[in-house]
């Protein structure tokens, strides 16, 4: 369609231009406020602020202060791992079912339910997490810290197993599972209907064309909408701060009840930091936003591709 | 002559009788064995009971499974592993429905919805205050999110779908990427630039901050909803004379009003019930103040988490009612999006 372009057409543009490049706007002026406001630190601690093990703001002259945020990141990485790890195979469970084996009304029904599950904010999963779910995960989490406690990332020290990195894991786990599964439906969905009528053709089971045809084809898919959860499960705040019982030093103890991620150690500290502890919150900020940004980018640019065509 | 027979069609895709009574028995016999089960070991409660049904009819399907194909028994054990794990998938959702329903209902009482907790402390009995404050709040802050963020989104879209200039992938990029912002990086971004900047916490802070979260789902949802205004529509008013402007603001973006109010319920529905950014830039409090740039701001969420973290019995009660208003609202406004949405695909 080729359009002559008045002088009132050229202000339109530009003016839905500039409307349009806001969100680039936004995005630039969010990472280099916070790398601003925190640079001090990084020239401070250096490298240090990343693999620094103590997080301790001082108030009295004298004792230095010192930040790294090593614990929280290992910490972060711990509880999403957790979540990916259950999120994952109950995702492509679930967008199977709804696609190949739920017929009808439960059909219709299941995938409401997915979307109504997407819409649930992660303050009432934490709220859930804290005072329903966490009766479950602790039977679970001594359950397997009974039978496996040789193997060290089983192992405890004290008896006590709520509110440890497995179970906020498992809450962040079906907080992940709406998104990845309905991305995974979505690709499942494209496979060519060709493809499979042409596996039962040939004699083959309803497994045998979702293994040869359909998991085949929607592996990006899947893969692009793990990390789209993943996103997510790296910079909840609310549903892990409510969970985990928050501590920040390094632990690999995924059933102790003790553990904390960056952006929980964000929202407690806030509250009653100094200036000097603010400016090391807005670079661990920074941090996040930048490890978080780069995973979404990813995974938009996969899920993107595979369900374009 | 030898006599016709008529073949009578056969419908062997029909499930037979047999294979219902089969499967009824199957379904009884699970329950039974698995009732004996639990009531001899330890295995109790929901989980203990889903482990002990699960494997009894892995057993069953083994056992009875012997007379069928090897490709017969393959495919009934894997759709039992798939049943399961969706259920496993779907199971917290249901829980969460049922427990917020369940433990929210017991606090909500009229005055929930008409006092505030101005002359009470939440371990008052609960038919004292309220989170009219804290609703208001939220409104608040939502309307005027949703004021900074519509135009901006519609923008956004407006460009992907009208203009098509050279950084229309770019712009989606920056979109999708945008929505990955986790929420307190918004707050601690808004914090630094704005808040600490002016007179601490205040419902205008608050509301930028759900904006930037609220921008992407605004911007996404526009595009769609006007990617399908039919070409034909463009091209006769094009034709008869109008400049690209007037088509755009006087045939394009009216036929899909509805969907553009889409746009902006499904984008509060996605901020409604944010938390921690809030927390670095509206605060709370016990009231509602009518000044939007001044003193920090009551919202739901808030008050839910508080609630939480003071955790004695009336207050966690109040969160789980809190929790249920949050969540009725974030169901109303997904189906209010819903029917309108379905309205402009007509």
């Amino acid at each position: 369609m080729h359009v002559v372009h008045s002088r009132g057409d050229k202000v339109f543009r530009g003016i839905v231009t500039a409307g349009a490049l806001t969100s680039l706007v936004i995005l630039g002026l969010i990472g280099s406020f916070l790398f601003a406001r925190g640079a001090q630190v990084f020239s401070q601690y250096g490298l240090k602020f990343i693999t620094g093990t103590n997080w301790s703001s001082s108030m009295e002259e004298g004792i230095p202060s010192e930040f790294g945020m090593g614990p929280m990141l290992v910490g972060t990485i711990i509880v999403s791992a957790i979540a990916l790890l259950f999120a994952v195979p109950m995702s492509i469970a679930g967008a199977l079912y709804i696609e190949f084996y739920a017929t009808g009304r439960v059909r219709k029904m299941l995938s409401g339910l997915l979307d109504l599950a997407a819409a649930i904010p992660s303050l009432i999963f934490g709220l859930w997490g804290i005072q329903i779910f966490t009766n479950f995960g602790q039977r679970w989490a001594s359950f397997l810290g009974n039978r496996l406690g040789f193997v060290p990332i089983f192992n405890t020290i004290s008896d006590n197993y709520g509110r440890s990195p497995f179970v906020a894991g498992c809450v962040l786990a079906s907080m992940v599972v709406p998104i990845t599964t309905s991305v995974a439906r979505e690709v499942y969905s494209r496979t060519p209907r060709e493809l499979i009528d042409t596996c039962y053709a040939l004699g083959g089971s309803k497994w045998g064309a979702i293994k040869t045809v359909v998991l085949p084809f929607g592996k990006s898919g899947v893969v692009g909408g793990a990390m789209l959860g993943l996103g997510r499960a790296l910079g909840e705040t609310v549903a892990v701060y409510l969970v985990l019982n928050l501590n920040f030093r390094y632990t690999f103890r995924i059933l102790e009840s003790e553990g904390g991620n960056v952006a929980s150690l964000i929202a407690t500290r806030f509250g009653e930091s100094s200036s000097e502890e603010l400016t090391a919150l807005v670079a661990a900020g920074f941090v996040l936003f930048l490890l978080t940004l780069s995973v979404n980018m990813v995974a938009s640019a996969i899920v993107a591709k595979t369900t374009r065509s | 002559m030898s006599e016709v027979t008529i073949p009578q069609p056969t419908r062997p895709w029909q499930r037979k009788r047999a294979d219902t009574t089969r499967s009824a028995v199957s379904i009884g016999l699970v329950g039974f064995i698995s009732f004996v089960i639990v009531l001899f070991t330890g295995f109790a409660g929901v989980d203990g009971w889903a482990v002990t049904v699960f494997l009894v009819s892995v057993l069953l399907i083994i056992i009875r499974g012997r007379k069928l194909s090897a490709k017969e028994r393959g495919n009934a054990k894997i759709q039992l592993f798939i049943t399961a794990a969706a259920l496993l998938a779907f199971a917290p959702w249901i829980s969460i429905f049922g427990s917020v329903l369940v433990k929210g209902i017991v606090g909500l009482k009229l005055n929930f919805v008409t006092s505030d907790m101005r002359t009470t402390v939440p371990d008052d009995e609960l038919n004292m205050g309220g989170a009219l404050h804290a609703m208001l709040g939220s409104m608040m802050m939502v309307l005027m999110a949703t004021a900074i963020t519509l135009p901006l989104g519609i923008l956004s879209g407006v460009y992907l779908t009208e203009i098509k200039g050279r950084f229309t992938f770019l712009v989606r990029f920056v979109i999708q990427s945008m929505s990955g912002v986790p929420s307190i990086v918004a707050g601690l971004f808004v914090f630094t630039t704005y808040v600490s900047a002016t007179h601490g916490p205040t419902a205008f802070g608050g509301s930028l901050a759900l904006g930037i979260l609220m921008l992407p789902t605004v911007a996404r949802t526009s595009e769609e909803v006007l990617k399908l205004v039919p070409d034909d529509l463009r091209s006769a008013s094009l034709a008869l004379g109008a400049r690209q402007w007037r088509t755009t603001l006087m045939v394009v973006l009216p036929t899909v009003r509805s969907g553009l109010i889409t746009a902006a319920i499904l984008g509060v529905a996605r901020v409604i019930g944010e938390t921690a950014p809030l927390l670095l830039t509206a605060g709370s409090s016990t009231a509602f103040g009518f000044n939007p740039i001044k003193g920090p701001i009551a919202s739901l969420p808030i008050y839910v988490f508080g609630m939480l973290q003071i955790g004695t019995e009336y207050a966690v009660n109040r969160a789980w009612t809190g929790a249920l208003v949050l969540m009725l609202a974030v169901f109303a406004l997904f189906f209010t999006a819903r029917k309108l949405g379905g309205k402009d695909k007509r």
